[in-house]
């Protein structure tokens, strides 16, 4: 902090000054009011600060000025300072075609990627330091060839076109692939190459190389865009000759083509290379090979499930099958029972018939014919012939009937009355005629 | 894949660095100014796409067509009833507080659930809405906003805002989240008194800027002024008191002329110019004429058909303005004794006057300001020293330049910094100086109201060889013919021996916030040396 002069003289030291020290106290301050100070304007932002961090005056003071001296070196650092190799400063301007002006300039690690304001300030630098006129002031007199080779550097990269041209043939700024035998990470070696070859590309920003986290979209999306590569790269800095206006129009025309001619050349031949370059890559990317697989896992996966599927539907159907074969047999068996049923049931009831008109028949014979004595053929005819007429016209029902009536009857005339009854229900319901019976008739 | 296309090299890819732009808004009821901070340090006012630099704070909707500032103003003649004005007092006050008498002319502002609001036609077809206050002030502000993006072709990140001394919590807040609305973040409101300091310190030196001085700060504006006494310590800013006139300002010097051009129309063609119309237009032009006056000795005003269809054309001279406008330049010079008096300081204490806003360009009230000082205290205002700044810029540059101090803090920073905690100090009741000749006369040193924690070094001179005394003492204020400061109570006494005759003594005073004294006194190039401390009194500051 800066002191106030005061132009008074201090009073001298009176001289009944007594005191032992040097230092007398007297009295405190006098009690302070508390304001608000404005929070405005740098003074106050120190007085926070201070404040903030519990600083004293000269604590602050020195914090400040450390930060300040920081601050510049920083700056400083962040700028270019690279040492220039003897080769580099003993350079010929004449040879400008093969000079690295980015390393002539300091930027050799920005190339590229060096802005506007960087390669000024960069040439303003080496200007400063390297201009002839500093040089003749230490002695060393006509050399300013580094200065030429400053202002043809500077000359290059200030100007747009002619910095495009450049940076199409800056070797310094290629990355060379590496060789298939190396055994390193594949996306750490060509990454750097694939990001110093998308500087050509007129399309920004160019896809990334990725890692092995990468989707195949994104691979597709890469290799998609390497092989579609819009390049602006030129070859006329190459040109080995120069059309200059002294030559006459034939030889200007002449080396015209020529340069043409090998810029074309080249260009082709750069085209190649890059085409190259990125089938190597591809066949190198592991990427690839793991998306393939996949893909062919997917499409199997697919198979299987279809198969899978088909074996289940012949499986449901042959258990369909088996099952409805089962169903008809099943049924057959069953119809079969039951035509065996019922034949037994036709075949029971014939033999009852057989039976009942067995028992019918026996009933007369069992009482004797109803005559007394030996019944005479013609009687037992008559009686016979009359129970077949009976039987031929009696219902199933009614001679079952009968044939319990009769089996339960004794004696001559209670068979004669069983009959009797069983012709009169006959003649009833009209089955017979009364005149046919001559025997059962009361 | 042309082979000789020669494409322009690959655009430098977009830096984002991150880098804040910020710029001071100087919100006024009247106008508004925005300012930027160059890279050297220079606060610039950037003019809006019309080329003012003092935009009125005016918005006016034609249909749904919005117009500001100077546009907007001239609105007032043909479409008053949708055009706000002198709106910024009414942000964040409820309705019953406003005092609306400057809405005569413009949109009137009603009262929605207590907040003030305009009822505005801002559609193609005749419906109308509301629009609260909150809602005008984002609108104006995203104009300021804008304008200023596209003068700096940056994206506007933050602004400093100045607001009057007498703006509540309430309507700080209103502005914060008003201007938040429209995407603007305020990182700090300054007052305009403090901005007005700022930008004249600005143009100082380090040095300079820490002479310790009173400032007595006079903003007339256009419908009301204010005036603040700020002491400035070692460069911190203390507002000792504040004035308000909420009547008096530019308004009222228009109305001066206004009248004076009434009569003389009236006195022509005798036809009273009493319509609404007629005044609106007289009123602009009036404006126009009281600016013309502050420049030059006369001035013109001609007004196609002002009333009944017929021009005006008229000349007045500055003196018979200032006879007319007399009353109101004695309000002002009021003002200011009034502010001087309130901080219990005489006009003697008084170091350094600054003249800020528009009304003060007239001349007179310039003149009548200084008539009040001795010679030796500087006015700062055009008519009275040529390297004033303009008057109009003084609150959006100063905004401009603490806005560029704060740039780079963070969000939690700037609170940290402004919190009461950091703001409010303990500041001297009593100047503490030196004796020195030998007529034992008082040097001061630290000036009263200096805020502590605060250091201040001397250097005197040795006249002879031998011992001297360096007596600290606290003095007082005496007003004899001239100012004194008499020293009262010695403080404490540090002997030095063996001083030579033409070396220098510096003396280092610090003041802690607990008001312990450290001294340290030496002779400059030499071991000699005392140090000493005095003890504060206990309970004498928190």
């Amino acid at each position: 902090m800066a002191s106030v002069k005061i132009p008074k003289p201090l009073p001298t030291l009176p001289e009944d000054w007594n005191s032992e020290s040097n230092f007398i106290v007297h009295a405190p301050l006098s009690p302070a009011v508390h304001r608000n100070l404005s929070p405005a304007g740098p003074h106050f932002l120190a007085h926070a600060r201070r404040k903030r961090h519990s600083r004293t005056f000269s604590e602050d003071d020195r914090i400040q000025a450390q930060q300040n001296v920081k601050n510049v070196e920083d700056e400083d650092a962040g700028e270019i300072s690279e040492a220039e190799s003897p080769v580099l400063l003993s350079r010929d301007p004449k040879d400008w075609k093969n000079q690295d002006h980015y390393a002539v300039l300091g930027l050799s690690k920005y190339r590229y990627k060096a802005t506007e304001e960087q390669i000024k300030k960069a040439h303003r630098k080496k200007v400063l330091k390297h201009h002839p006129d500093k040089k003749a002031a230490v002695g060393a007199v006509d050399d300013d060839s580094f200065f030429k080779c400053i202002q043809k550097a500077m000359e290059i990269l200030s100007d747009p076109v002619k910095r495009r041209q450049f940076d199409s043939v800056d070797e310094g700024a290629n990355r060379d692939p590496p060789s298939k035998k190396s055994k390193g990470n594949f996306y750490k070696g060509w990454g750097p190459v694939f990001e110093s070859e998308g500087r050509f590309s007129r399309k920004q920003p160019v896809p990334k190389l990725g890692d092995d986290k990468s989707i195949k979209a994104e691979v597709e999306e890469f290799y998609n865009f390497w092989y579609n590569f819009d390049s602006w790269r030129t070859f006329e800095y190459l040109d080995e000759e120069v059309p200059d206006d002294n030559e006459n129009r034939d030889q200007k025309r002449y080396i015209q083509r020529k340069n043409n001619a090998s810029r074309a050349k080249r260009k082709t031949e750069d085209t190649a290379r890059l085409r190259k370059l990125v089938d190597d890559a591809l066949s190198l990317d592991t990427r690839i090979k793991k998306f393939r697989e996949e893909e062919k896992k997917l499409r199997n996966a697919k198979k299987d499930a279809r198969e899978a599927e088909e074996k289940r539907l012949a499986e449901e159907a042959r258990i369909k099958a088996e099952e409805d074969k089962k169903r008809k047999e099943e049924e057959e068996a069953r119809e079969k029972a039951q035509k065996a049923d019922s034949k037994k049931a036709r075949e029971a009831a014939k033999n009852a018939v057989k039976k009942n008109r067995r028992v019918l028949k026996g009933s007369v014979k069992d009482v004797n014919y109803f005559a007394s004595g030996d019944a005479t053929p013609a009687v037992i005819d008559r009686v016979l012939g009359e129970v077949e007429l009976v039987i031929s016209k009696i219902d199933n029902e009614d001679l079952q009937t009968l044939a319990r009536n009769l089996s339960g009857t004794r004696g001559a005339d209670a068979i004669k009355s069983t009959w009797v009854e069983a012709v009169g229900e006959l003649v009833k319901k009209g089955n017979a005629k009364v005149e046919d019976f001559k025997v059962f008739t009361s | 894949m042309s082979g000789n296309a020669s494409p322009s090299p690959p655009a430098s890819p977009e830096i984002d660095d991150g880098t804040k732009t910020v710029i001071g808004i100087a919100f006024g009821n009247t106008t508004s100014s925005i300012a930027y901070t160059t890279p050297d340090g220079k606060a610039e006012v950037i003019a809006n796409e019309e080329g003012d630099r003092q935009i009125p704070s005016v918005l006016s909707w034609v249909g749904s067509e919005e117009y500001h500032g100077t546009q907007a103003k001239s609105h007032l003649i043909r479409n008053a009833k949708n055009t706000v004005a002198y709106f910024r007092d009414f942000l964040g006050k409820k309705y019953s507080e406003i005092d609306p008498t400057n809405s005569h002319n413009s949109a009137h502002p009603l009262d929605v659930d207590g907040v003030p609001s305009f009822n505005l036609q801002q559609a193609d077809d005749e419906t109308v809405s509301t629009v609260s206050i909150n809602e005008i002030t984002t609108r104006h502000l995203i104009r300021l906003r804008d304008s200023a993006s596209d003068f700096l072709g940056r994206k506007v990140t933050g602004a400093v805002i100045t607001v009057p001394t007498d703006f509540s919590d309430t309507q700080k807040e209103a502005l914060v989240a008003a201007a938040k609305a429209g995407e603007l973040e305020v990182l700090q409101i300054i007052h305009e008194p403090v901005a007005a300091v700022l930008a004249y310190a600005a143009r100082r030196t380090p040095e300079a800027q820490g002479v310790d001085r009173n400032i007595l700060v006079a903003d007339l504006g256009g419908t009301r002024c204010d005036a603040a006494v700020v002491a400035s310590r070692g460069g911190m800013y203390t507002i000792l008191a504040t004035a308000h006139d909420y009547g008096l300002g530019g308004l009222r010097l228009d109305e001066v002329l206004v009248n004076h051009f009434s009569k003389e129309f009236i006195k022509k063609h005798k036809v009273d110019p009493g319509n609404e119309r007629s005044l609106a237009k007289l009123r602009l032009e009036a404006e126009g004429t009281k600016r013309t006056l502050s420049l030059g000795t006369s001035a013109t005003i001609s007004i196609e058909s002002l009333a009944d269809g017929y021009d005006f054309h008229s000349t007045i001279n500055r003196l018979r303005y200032e006879l007319s406008a007399k009353k109101v330049f004695d309000q002002v010079v009021s003002l200011v004794e009034n502010v001087v008096k309130k901080a219990e300081l005489d006009l003697l204490d008084i170091g350094e006057v600054i003249l800020s806003g528009g009304t003060s360009h007239t001349p007179k009230i310039a003149s009548r300001i200084a008539a009040l000082f001795p010679d030796s205290v500087p006015v700062n205002a055009p008519a009275t020293l040529t390297t004033a700044l303009n008057p109009s810029e003084l609150s959006a540059r100063g905004a401009a330049i603490q806005a560029s101090l704060i740039a780079e803090f963070d969000k939690e920073d700037i609170e940290q910094s402004t919190h009461p905690a950091v703001t409010v100090a303990p500041h001297l009741s009593h100047p503490i100086g030196v004796v020195i000749g030998e007529d034992n006369s008082f040097q001061t040193i630290l000036e009263a109201q200096t805020a502590v924690p605060a250091r201040r070094i001397a250097q005197f001179d040795v006249q002879a060889d031998g011992d001297v005394i360096v007596r600290i003492c606290e003095g007082i204020r005496e007003i004899v013919v001239e100012k004194v400061e008499r020293q009262v109570n010695v403080i404490a006494e540090a002997a030095i021996r063996g001083a030579k005759r033409g070396g220098k003594v510096e003396v280092t005073i610090n003041v802690g916030s607990d008001l312990g004294l450290n001294v340290a006194a030496r002779v400059i190039g030499t071991q000699i040396g005392v140090r000493g401390e005095v003890k504060p009194e206990a309970g004498s500051a928190q």
